[in-house]
């Protein structure tokens, strides 16, 4: 329950109103799983949950992690102003990450909107750490217009490789825009992956991860093999302050990341 | 409860039992009248107990009323739970103190007070039992409450009377106290006078029994105590069959009853914070005016409100629908899957202190009355 | 080319999956081959809509200008699937302009020649409805979900 007091090495923009935090944490041997994430606190205006972006470069002395916030509320707004050398608190990680161990041998898919590229970008590291033992590798990222891309010069990096597919689509763009136009979803039937052995990561906003779900299964991906990360309002993140409550579950201690049979009809609920 | 013999109290018995308690250091809770209504609140000795009145309570009503003799526990449940005092409406968490670009983080203190609850019921030991699940059962633990929780004395008391609100029976959750007391009492008439039929539940409880001024209870008295609980229980207000209600609600997640109650509820959460199992907290930083000082709270907080469902762009739940479902799906069914049992204990709070007299008991049978057929369910 | 290359084209053509035989024989007699460089406009709002295309090769970029905003993209399309559905109905006008984002090869069919066939023989043109009715719905979903503008900075 009580933060460690953590600091701010370097801030980098990320698009219109999102920044990423490279924080030294103060500690050595966390592990941190890729999906999980940290409740950040911005003291004497409040605390909120961010997924981690990645690893930053850990010493001997402490590890650093990546944190990519956008500022949009009073919280995620004083974190967002946070320059080098400032404290911040931070607890965590917590949650269940993305299923690594699930995807190794198969295709892997990976569906993100928006901000939700953020906390699948360490899965895409892993993937890429440990390349061989994956199948195909996807992204499909789709998000608002060309300015709004995260990580673009990773992105483009990585499309230099060969060993990952990557596909970026905005929901609008002015003329000087060469790629492509539309929304996520139909970017799935393009992709290429065997749907008798893939494993699909999906994060966005929830409207955006049902219909991308629905593109997935289309495509022929079993329920049980699609995962999502899911967002409901986490204050305590160790399952004691009743927020989070998503059905039967509660996302800060049995997810974010869900598998979607297990919540499938959750998913096709409304307010709930 | 692991029976031990019992033994009779009496007033003046029930007096040294407070008196004892203080002596030990524990800071005595127990009924008191106050505003209007029976209160837990500090306890000096039996003066302080609710002598002579009971309380009459059905659907959004409370009134307390004279007795025609001088119980002291005649009474059923006010509108505090013990949870006030096990899991306080605020609780400080830390305080950061900031000196240039270093920053300072000092917990609050663990609570040390030791508290002794008197007049603890049945169905507020099953809420306390629960509020034990969530609280200290998973992988993380609330530190305050664990302290306050192993500290606590318990002294629990049968009920001799039943409100119209109770419906512990179906429940399965009293009236007859049968674990985690350290002390149970049942409060009878014997040959004219008031005693206190008294049974122990643990090591602690026996030792402070054997401090106390006491006899071995007679068969008639055993038999008399037996008969008051029974009694009570044969008086439920009201019932909640339960044990089909976890998989009629999730199944009836899109009940027009939803809609039908959402045009009742002002959704004002007094439900939430009457009920003795409600959990949820939120926290709140404040700031000194210079920045240098900050500090967090932890304060209770009700799913009836929009800020409990907020991420960013808006609250999850803004219908007061979907914020009723929540709670009362919360309760009766998705707690099971949560924590393995079910979050209501019958005692009532909810119905008296609706202020509209929402009654759950009522709102099951009319989902059940216009059901989903078995199988075909949500959230599955 | 030869009609026997075209059919072979079409057929082959996603869009076209499972075409019955002389329903081929019928369509190709109102297609042609064509080609579009980068920058080229496949055609421009308010333009007579008289065909469709077959993307082969390359994309197209779907566009709408507003003033002060210039051109907005609101799709693009790729090779396998096609541009242009406003010639099935009255006044088979065309309403955003289509313009090539690479080197763009497609099977232009003749829409005033294709609505005769279909005219003349139902079953032609309920297997061009089959055909055509899906990639509207798909237009208008992905549509209602650019509206809802899900990754937006909320007010």
């Amino acid at each position: 329950m009580l933060p460690r007091v953590a600091r701010v090495r370097r801030r980098r923009r990320d698009g219109p109103q999102v920044w990423t935090l490279d924080i030294e944490t103060g500690e050595t041997d966390t592990a941190t799983l890729p999906g999980q994430f940290n409740m950040l606190t911005a003291f004497g205006i409040g605390e909120v949950p961010i997924s981690l972006s990645g690893l930053g470069e850990s010493s001997a002395a402490s590890q650093r992690l990546l944190h990519t916030v956008r500022a949009v509320g009073p919280v995620s707004a004083a974190l967002a102003r946070l320059g080098p050398g400032d404290a911040l608190g931070l607890r965590g990680p917590f949650g269940v990450g993305w299923p690594m161990a699930a995807a190794a041998g198969r295709d892997v898919v990976i569906v993100a909107g928006g901000l939700g590229l953020a906390p699948l970008r360490p899965a895409l590291h892993h993937l890429l750490a440990d390349r061989g033992r994956y199948g195909n590798v996807t992204l499909l990222y789709g998000t608002r217009s060309p300015d709004d891309i995260l990580f673009r010069r990773e992105l483009e990096a990585w499309r230099r490789r060969l060993d990952i597919d990557i596909e970026v689509t905005v929901d609008h763009a002015r003329s000087g825009w060469h790629g492509h136009v539309g929304v996520v979803t139909t970017l799935v039937a393009h992709a290429s992956f065997d749907p008798q052995n893939a494993i699909a990561l999906v994060c966005g906003p929830e409207v955006m991860m049902r219909f991308t779900i629905n593109a997935l299964r289309d495509a022929g991906l079993t329920d049980d093999t699609i995962y999502l990360s899911v967002e409901r309002n986490m204050k305590c993140a160790v399952g004691l302050c009743g927020h989070c409550q998503y059905g039967p579950t509660l996302v800060c201690r049995d997810g974010p990341v869900m598998r979607y049979d297990r919540v499938r009809g959750l998913l096709a609920l409304k307010e709930i | 409860m692991a029976l031990s013999r019992q033994s009779v109290l009496t007033v003046d018995g029930l007096d040294a039992l407070i008196g004892k308690l203080r002596e030990r250091g524990y800071r005595v809770i127990g009924p008191s009248v106050r505003d209007h209504a029976i209160v837990y609140d500090d306890i000096g000795d039996v003066a302080d107990l609710p002598r002579g009145w009971t309380d009459e309570q059905d659907a959004g009503q409370y009134r307390l009323r004279r007795r025609d003799d001088d119980a002291l526990f005649g009474y059923v449940v006010g509108p505090q739970s013990w949870k006030k005092y096990l899991h306080p409406p605020h609780v400080a968490l830390w305080r950061a103190r900031r000196t240039g670009k270093d920053v300072r983080i000092e917990p609050a203190p663990e609570p040390t007070e030791r508290l002794a609850l008197l007049g603890v019921r049945s169905c507020e030991l099953h809420a306390i039992a629960i509020q034990d699940r969530v609280l200290l059962s998973g992988a993380h633990v609330d530190p305050g409450y664990r302290a306050r929780r192993e500290a606590a004395f318990i002294v629990a008391v049968n009920c001799g009377v039943t409100g119209g609100t109770c419906f512990c029976v179906s429940m399965r959750t009293g009236p007859k106290v049968d674990a985690g007391a350290d002390i149970a009492l049942t409060e009878i008439v014997t040959a004219g006078e008031r005693v206190f039929v008294l049974e122990t539940g643990s090591d602690k409880g026996a030792a402070l029994l054997a401090d106390l001024p006491h006899r071995w209870a007679s068969a008639a008295e055993i038999a008399e105590a037996k008969a008051v609980v029974a009694r009570a229980a044969a008086a439920m207000g009201r019932d909640l069959a339960a044990d089909d209600v976890p998989e009629l609600l999730l199944r009836n997640l899109e009940h027009p009853r939803w809609d039908d109650v959402a045009q009742r509820c002002l959704t004002c959460g007094n439900c939430t914070m009457v009920c003795p199992t409600c959990f949820c907290t939120t926290v709140e930083d404040t700031s000194s005016l210079d920045g240098t000082e900050t500090a967090r709270t932890q304060r209770w907080d009700s799913c009836f409100t929009m800020d409990f469902s907020y991420i960013h762009g808006g609250s999850v739940r803004t219908s007061s629908r979907s914020r009723y479902r929540q709670w009362m799906t919360h309760k009766l069914a998705t707690w099971h899957q949560q924590f393995g049992t079910s979050g209501c204990v019958g005692c009532g709070r909810c119905i008296t202190w609706c202020p509209v007299g929402i009654d759950i008991t009522e709102e099951v049978r009319a989902i059940r009355a216009g059901s989903r057929a078995e199988g075909d369910r949500h959230g599955d | 080319m030869a009609i026997e290359g075209l059919e072979r084209i079409v057929r082959a053509h996603p869009f076209f999956a499972g075409l019955d035989d002389s329903f081929c024989k019928l369509i190709c007699g109102c297609a042609k081959n064509v080609r579009f460089d980068a920058g080229q406009y496949l055609f421009r709002e308010g333009d007579a809509a008289d065909a469709f295309f077959l993307l082969r090769h390359g994309r197209v970029a779907l566009e709408v200008s507003a003033p002060g905003r210039g051109s907005v993209t609101f799709q693009t399309v790729r090779e396998g699937e096609i541009v242009g559905v406003s010639w099935l109905i009255p006044p088979y006008r065309w309403t955003y302009d289509a313009k090539a984002l690479d080197l763009v090869r497609a099977i232009a069919m003749d829409a005033t020649c294709l609505r005769q066939k279909c005219e003349a023989d139902h079953h032609l043109g309920y297997d061009m409805m089959k055909r055509f009715v899906p990639v509207l719905v798909e237009r208008l979903h992905t549509t209602r979900l650019q509206l809802l503008d899900v990754y937006g900075t909320p007010a």
